[in-house]
């Protein structure tokens, strides 16, 4: 079996070149169109013209935008872990269950992910209205004196965010999840551990990676939400993506709105690296 | 099946009608006239053009314009290369005066146009040396609306989106160059948009705006989410157009428009040729025709836009141009102010209104 091992009969090399080739156009490109445009000067009144200066990335270092990156960077984070620790219990509960029903919650997980964010924030916005929504239901039950709105607010967007959020964390965590082998557990119980030691002192740590993996996916995806944060939130919750777009669509100021993209990934980046650092296993591969 | 001949013979015959427009458009023979794609395209598609080219004898060509700046973006670079994707388009009044500044509008000649006359002056638009390059086109009003099973009493000011007890209440736009709350706000309490003409005095407006800041639930963007709110009653009040309030009272719901005292916010759009345009007779025929009453009429009952000539040059009825527009004066948008200083403006928005 050791020929399958040499480099020639695998799939062969320049292979790589495809996605190099595709990567370099669709990503590498638009990104440097995108740092060309952010140093280039906007003229007031109209569009922008060549130009090396760094008036864009200057006027964005003010208490205000960086009180709306705390604020973006706050609710991703936020997102993120709400969803992990949601995702995290469900997805170990799903691998214990048998397999066609384990098949039949991931379909419906997964058509979850079918549903545009307009109409995810419409629904949610109807739902913690105050003339139909559940205010209603509680008031009927007695649970509040009048039925009364749950939207806009923090609530209602970080609810809009983890329901855009949950299904990817699942998706990340359900195949090494899926893998343990349940003897670690029974192993554990055996020598004494209870039902919840086990889980937090061997499932969890022996799970670090895949929850890294899923606390920085939704907090990327979550980044870059900027439609959620306009419907379910106040303009105290307006995300950097959502000062973004009006730069970019209403303002027409495109280098502005560039040199706040760079700042955003470049943030975004650090804090993923610091992640996955604080992530890594130790000692296993 | 279809076989391959029968497939070449329907795809060279498609080819060539494809090439066609383009024969036209060498020949000179239709007008290309760009109006926002969508609703507006096709009305003017429906109701204007078939009986302009019946009158004159000039075809069109119907171009959907993107909204926003894209479109002015695009017809300064094509006049660069002295090309006109349009030749005729229409302008929201920011982007009108963008172009001005540029020099991208062709300058035309009022001797050819005799119907220019009936406009109000802020329809006909000069450069500075006093040299005519366009005319208001439609017009439409953003007015105080209200939900009538939360108010059964129409209010009669904006003043009342100040009041206390409109906590959480109202639904204003998001941006200062589309609410016109600075204009509203300066005219309902400073006497007019004079004095948003120093920058103290655009700071001082913002200070009396910011006080309603308590007041609103939703500052938005997407008009279809404040149309449904105000609907249900979810956001009682706030600002929104005029005719489409109309249109959804008359179908029954629980709404209603009203101009207040200090009158309703007149936006619209212009018609400004492009200096790359070959066809300027045609288009100076065009605009020309677009500016008399009767066709301003048609456009109230067909479109919904206020008519940009007086109403007694109109044979609207009661009801219908009641439905468009009102007889009180206008709050005019202040454009230029976006225009010169629209960074600085849209900043101290975020910072003190939204922020």
């Amino acid at each position: 079996m050791t020929h399958l091992a040499e480099p020639e009969t695998a799939v062969p090399r320049w292979i790589a070149l495809w996605p190099a080739l595709m990567l370099g156009l669709f990503f590498l490109v638009p990104f440097g169109i995108m740092l060309s445009v952010s140093v280039a000067h906007r003229v007031e009144g109209g569009f922008f013209e060549p130009g090396f200066e760094w008036a864009s990335y200057i006027r964005f270092l003010t208490p205000f935008f960086g009180r709306v990156l705390a604020v973006s960077l706050g609710i991703s984070l936020a997102a993120a872990a709400i969803c992990v620790v949601l995702a995290f219990p469900f997805t170990v509960f799903l691998a214990s269950m048998s397999r066609s029903v384990q098949t039949r919650v991931l379909v419906v997980l997964l058509s979850v992910l079918s549903l545009s964010e307009v109409i995810i924030g419409f629904s949610l916005s109807t739902l913690l209205s105050q003339t139909a929504g559940i205010g209603n239901l509680f008031a009927a039950i007695g649970l509040i004196d009048a039925p009364r709105a749950y939207t806009p607010s923090l609530f209602a967007l970080l609810t809009g965010l983890c329901y855009l959020g949950f299904p990817f964390a699942v998706l990340v965590l359900y195949a090494p999840v899926s893998r343990l082998d349940p003897e670690i557990v029974e192993a554990a119980r055996v020598m004494g551990a209870s039902a919840a030691r086990a889980f937090f002192g061997v499932v969890v740590p022996l799970q670090r990676g895949a929850l890294t993996g899923a606390f920085i996916l939704v907090f990327v995806f979550t980044l870059g939400s900027y439609l959620l944060p306009q419907l379910l939130g106040r303009p105290g919750h307006w995300t950097l993506s959502v000062h973004i777009t009006d730069q970019a669509i209403y303002q027409a100021n495109l280098p502005f709105a560039a040199a706040m993209s760079v700042f955003l990934m470049l943030v975004a980046l650090a804090l993923v690296g610091l992640a996955s650092l604080a992530g890594r296993d130790r000692g296993a591969a | 099946m279809i076989n391959r001949r029968a497939f070449l013979a329907a795809t060279s015959a498609g080819a060539a009608m494809l090439a066609a427009p383009s024969v036209l458009r060498a020949s000179g023979a239709a007008l290309k006239v760009g109006t926002y794609g969508g609703y507006f395209q096709n009305s003017f598609d429906k109701f204007i053009y078939p009986e302009f080219t019946k009158e004159t004898g000039i075809e069109i060509e119907s171009i959907g314009e993107p909204t926003g700046e894209a479109w002015l973006v695009q017809l300064g670079q094509a006049a660069r290369a002295n090309q006109a994707p349009a030749d005729v388009s229409m302008m929201a009044q920011v982007a009108r005066i963008k172009g001005e500044r540029a020099g991208l509008w062709a300058k035309l000649d009022e001797s050819k146009m005799k119907n220019l006359g009936v406009l109000p002056e802020h329809f006909v638009h000069r450069y500075e040396d006093g040299t005519l390059y366009g005319t208001g086109a439609v017009s439409w009003y953003v007015s105080l609306v209200t939900n009538t099973a939360t108010y059964p009493e129409a209010p009669t000011s904006w003043k009342a989106l100040w009041a206390p007890e409109q906590k959480d209440k109202l639904g204003l736009m998001s941006l200062a160059s589309n609410s016109f709350l600075l204009e509203i706000t300066a005219t309902t309490f400073f006497g007019g948009t004079d004095i948003l003409k120093t920058d103290d005095g655009v700071l001082q407006v913002m200070a009396k705006l910011a006080e309603l800041k308590p007041n609103v639930r939703l500052w938005y963007r997407d008009e279809g989410q404040f149309q449904q709110a105000l609907e249900t009653g979810e956001i009682p009040m706030g600002e929104y157009y005029h005719d489409v309030t109309g249109l959804a009272a008359s179908q029954g719901k629980p709404v209603r428009s009203t101009f207040p005292e200090e009158g309703a916010v007149l936006d619209s759009g212009s018609w400004v040729v492009s200096k790359a345009s070959k066809m300027l007779d045609q288009a100076q025929v065009f605009i020309d025709y677009m500016a008399q009453p009767a066709v301003q009429a048609k456009l109230s009952r067909n479109v919904g836009t206020a008519p940009t000539v007086p109403r007694n040059l109109t044979d609207l009825t009661d009801a219908e141009f009641a439905a468009v527009s009102s007889e009180k004066a206008p709050i005019l948008p202040l454009s230029t102010l976006y225009v010169d200083k629209g960074d600085w403006v849209s900043q101290k928005w975020s910072e003190l209104i939204t922020g």
